[in-house]
């Protein structure tokens, strides 16, 4: 068994192309997921329509404005012309302010604006939307402080465990699942494949080892990489992009660690059913990585998908995780809030596992 | 050792072994005998447990591979015909790590494979990948002896390594046999049967003989003549159009010659190649190799079907 | 150098190495038109290297190389389309028909659609194979393959063909069938480059070269080089030159 890792941990360090994939990869994708994201929704442009011209709907835009994340791109005279600048293209949003704004926030406490996006970019137009929702949040529980009138909170979750809305903090969990799925998933699918492809799994069949023997000494190595790969990521997210971590560190860590297990044995049962590098590859990227990508609420939001994908979504392990991730790590919590996606992940573990075992032939084909 | 009986095996709808019966004697080196896709690797497969079959009966040791394949996988060395090592692993690592899964290490059974392993030594830490094909199949072998097998299962070790390097295996097989393992082991060069004691030639997934080398040779019941002249290619088609002959076939740089009948003379292929105008004909009467009996056995299932 | 047009393949003091192992160590010969040239050598010896130079694949590093009557260094592109290459690894391609396969290959060398048509015809017949057209090639006997490979590396009526181990693992009939069909297109004019491990199939070259380490220890005919070295067979001699 401890030759087994030693050469598999030889093939690993050996290869410089997996070598890249396994330290490059989470580097490069964090800081780009990062930057990317931070960058899209600063200065983003809006235009204002402000019918009251009062002293208040000042103050609120001048709060939008020394806010970050938007620049005030010009101030629109009438309704009409909304659809030109959008036309236009460069401005993302307009807020329009009622003709009694102040009044009616003074003396009713209550008032609305409008928010107009330009939805022909949902994710920007989506964000922007929450953005500004939680400006005018904060907005009014100041002038409401001051006026010092009991305070109405309206609480928007997203916006309330991540105050200063900086998204990177969101792609951080996302990044864990994708590395953890390609390093664990896709690497022990391929290797084993490999094994098949090269003839040497006969020759490893044909010895007195164990079929789980063979599973484990190939598995351990990416157990540690994974796990160390985790860590990066989370490192990362704490010292580049001050992501903090609120909850137990030892949990969030187990958390990991069983994810890294599932990601294996699912892996293991891709290998299983793919005689080649190949068929593994192509299966791991379409089976594992696109969904992980698309469907687990890392890039596009799950609620503003298709109910049908929705759906596909809950079978998806890596949006549990991603759940967990980001709730210990913004949230602070326990095991008390999260053993159902914590089960939910250990029951796919324990039915991989399964599949892997019956499938992992002691024989040829 | 092995005693297959009626042995068929098929993958969807090819047979790949159709009614395959045999027998390998505890001590003797065996030949299967037989170009690419006749079945060799699958009838390897079934003896070392890693492929179940559909009929006949199959025993190793007297140990039956369907039931009891772990009692079987601790006692055969086996080495598959697509080269199994870890190219990126040096000689040494490799080794090193089949000795630890066999749960034996290097020193213990050295004086097995010191032979074999003094030829690849100075080498032992380039890696696999970078070695000829005579050093890899030594370390193959190497590999597969190194937890001191019973049985030695070598499927087409020689298949594309060099002629000087294919002797020099040969003479580690025979000393390997006098340590007294059992050695089965295929090959799709014919000249290599004379080498091994008894000999099965397998064509199409059916056994067309077992028997010694000189047994083999024994079933080849027409007169045989090796014909050389001066066009070779034209001697050849010639030969091919007479009514007299079974087959003609190149050899070298003679053409042997299969008469249809037994009272053949070299006289009477003399007279056909004057009438055909060929000049320095030579025609001598031979007796079969097993190439030539492989090819006549191959003709006369061809016949028969 | 032998300034003759009757020699396709000219070498002249070639030398290649890699880094600082020499894998063709100033080899020196040239294959006559129309001859079956023979290119034996253990493994590792430094035939495939020197084939890929003649084929146009690889720069050497020194040395004149003259194949079909252009330059190796400046006319790559032009000897490319003037020879053949088929391995043992057949470069069929296995879900497609015969004759897609042909036109694949005549395309590939610009050839126009009734040529490509033309030379399938009369390739196919001369095999025998003429009404097998429309097969798939996965569906053949692996000696058909073999066979139906061979003519796909000449359907551009190249004026070499290189054949790299063209027979390994066949069955002793097939095998000799192939050689049949290598005399017949040699009887046309075709040259023929050949490597192979089977010694009997040496004896069938015109001519043949032997490489040992880099170097090419003998340069003869079958019968040169067996009564030269006193020795009954060709395997006795590939033993004898390598073993030195």
């Amino acid at each position: 068994m401890k030759a087994f890792i030693k050469k598999e941990v030889y093939h690993i360090f050996r290869d410089y192309r997996s070598m890249l994939i396994l330290f490059g990869m989470p580097v490069v994708q964090v800081l780009i997921f990062g930057f990317a994201i931070t960058n899209e929704i600063k200065d983003a442009r809006l235009a204002v329509l402000d019918h009251s011209h009062d002293e208040m709907s000042q103050r609120l835009i001048s709060k939008i404005a020394s806010s970050g994340y938007f620049l005030i791109d010009r101030r629109l005279e009438s309704a009409n012309q909304i659809e030109q600048v959008f036309r236009e293209g460069k401005v993302k949003q307009v807020l329009v302010i009622p003709s009694s704004f102040g009044h009616d926030f003074t003396s009713q406490h209550q008032t609305s604006v409008q928010i107009i996006g330009d939805a022909s970019d949902p994710n920007t137009a989506n964000l922007l939307k929450n953005y500004t929702a939680a400006i005018l949040q904060s907005f009014q529980m100041e002038e409401l402080g001051k006026l010092a009138f009991p305070i109405e909170v309206k609480v928007e979750p997203l916006m309330f465990y991540n105050p200063e809305l900086s998204s990177v903090y969101l792609f951080v969990p996302g990044t864990i699942a994708v590395i953890l799925m390609l390093v664990s998933a896709m690497m022990t699918s391929i290797s084993i494949a490999r094994e098949k492809e090269m003839g040497t799994m006969e020759v490893l069949l044909v010895s007195p080892l164990k079929p789980f023997q063979i599973i484990v000494g190939k598995v351990v190595p990416y157990v540690v990489l994974s796990f160390v790969n985790a860590l990066m990521i989370l490192a990362l997210g704490a010292w580049v992009f001050e992501v903090p971590i609120l909850g137990n560190l030892a949990f969030l860590l187990a958390e990991v660690l069983l994810f890294i297990i599932m990601s294996l044995s699912l892996g293991i049962f891709i290998s299983t059913v793919s005689p080649t590098q190949q068929v593994a590859m192509l299966l791991s990227m379409f089976v594992l990585m696109l969904p992980t990508i698309l469907l687990s609420g890392f890039v596009f939001p799950i609620e503003n998908m298709p109910v049908v994908l929705q759906w596909f979504s809950h079978l998806m392990p890596s949006k549990w995780f991603i759940i967990i991730v980001r709730d210990v790590m913004l949230r602070g919590s326990g095991i008390a809030y999260l053993w159902k996606e914590t089960l939910i992940i250990v029951c796919m573990t324990v039915f991989f596992v399964f599949l892997s075992i019956r499938n992992f032939n002691i024989r040829l084909a | 050792m092995i005693e297959v009986r009626n042995l068929v095996k098929r993958f969807a709808e090819v047979t790949a072994l159709n009614n395959v019966s045999l027998q390998v004697d505890d001590g003797e080196l065996f030949g299967l005998i037989g170009p690419d896709g006749a079945g060799k690797t699958t009838l390897f497969r079934v003896i070392s447990s890693l492929l179940l079959f559909d009929e006949g009966h199959v025993e190793v040791a007297g140990k039956n591979p369907v039931s009891d394949y772990a009692a079987i996988r601790q006692m055969i060395g086996y080495m598959p015909g697509k080269f199994s090592l870890y190219q990126d692993l040096s000689i040494l690592e490799n080794l090193r790590f089949f000795t630890a899964i066999f749960k034996t290490t290097l020193e213990e059974n050295y004086d097995l494979i010191k032979d074999i392993y003094v030829q690849i030594e100075p080498f032992k830490h380039r890696p696999a990948g970078k070695l000829s094909g005579g050093m890899k199949q030594k370390l193959a072998l190497c590999c597969a002896l190194v937890h001191k097998p019973r049985l030695l299962l070598l499927d087409e070790p020689t298949t594309g390594v060099d002629a000087v390097s294919r002797i020099e295996f040969w003479e580690i097989l025979k000393r390997l046999k006098q340590q007294g393992i059992t050695i089965m082991v295929s090959t799709p060069y014919m000249d290599e049967a004379s080498l091994c004691e008894r000999i099965a030639l397998i064509q199409q997934g059916q056994i067309m003989g077992v028997d010694s080398p000189e047994g083999i040779i024994k079933t080849f019941s027409k007169p045989l003549f090796a014909v050389k002249a001066d066009d070779f290619y034209s001697l050849i088609t010639d030969l091919r159009d007479w009514n007299e002959a079974l087959s003609a076939f190149s050899f070298g740089e003679y053409v042997h010659l299969t008469m249809r009948s037994e009272s053949s003379t070299a006289m009477q292929v003399e007279s056909y190649l004057f009438s055909r105008n060929h000049s320095s004909v030579s025609v001598k009467a031979i007796s079969a190799n097993v190439e030539d009996s492989f090819m006549y056995l191959m003709l006369k299932k061809e016949e028969s079907q | 150098m032998i300034h003759d047009t009757q020699y396709i393949i000219e070498v002249e003091n070639l030398v290649k190495k890699f880094g600082s192992f020499v894998a063709n160590d100033n080899l020196t010969f040239s294959v006559k038109k129309g001859e079956i040239f023979g290119f034996l050598g253990a493994n590792g010896a430094g035939k495939t290297t020197a084939m890929k130079i003649l084929c146009g694949l690889s720069h050497p590093t020194s040395g004149k190389v003259k194949v079909a009557g252009y330059d190796i260094y400046t006319q790559k592109e032009k000897i490319k389309q003037s020879i053949g290459y088929m391995s043992q690894k057949f470069s069929l391609y296995e879900e497609l028909t015969v004759y897609e396969n042909f036109r694949f290959y005549g395309g590939i060398y610009g050839m126009t659609r009734l040529d490509i048509q033309e030379q399938t015809t009369q390739l196919l017949s001369r095999l025998g194979l003429s009404q097998y057209r429309n097969r798939i090639i996965n569906t053949l006997p692996l000696g058909w393959k073999q066979k139906l490979a061979f003519s796909v590396a000449v359907i551009h009526r190249p004026a070499i063909v290189f054949l790299d181990e063209p027979t390994g693992g066949v069955d002793p009939i097939t095998r000799r069938q192939f050689w049949d069909l290598i005399y017949d297109n040699a009887s046309r004019g075709l040259t023929v480059f050949v490597t192979t491990h089977y010694m009997d199939e040496a004896e069938y070259c015109n001519r043949l070269s032997i490489m040992v380490d880099g170097k090419i220890k003998a340069l003869d005919t079958p019968q040169g080089m067996k009564s030269g070295m006193g020795c009954a067979t060709m395997q006795d001699v590939f033993v004898a030159l390598a073993r030195n």
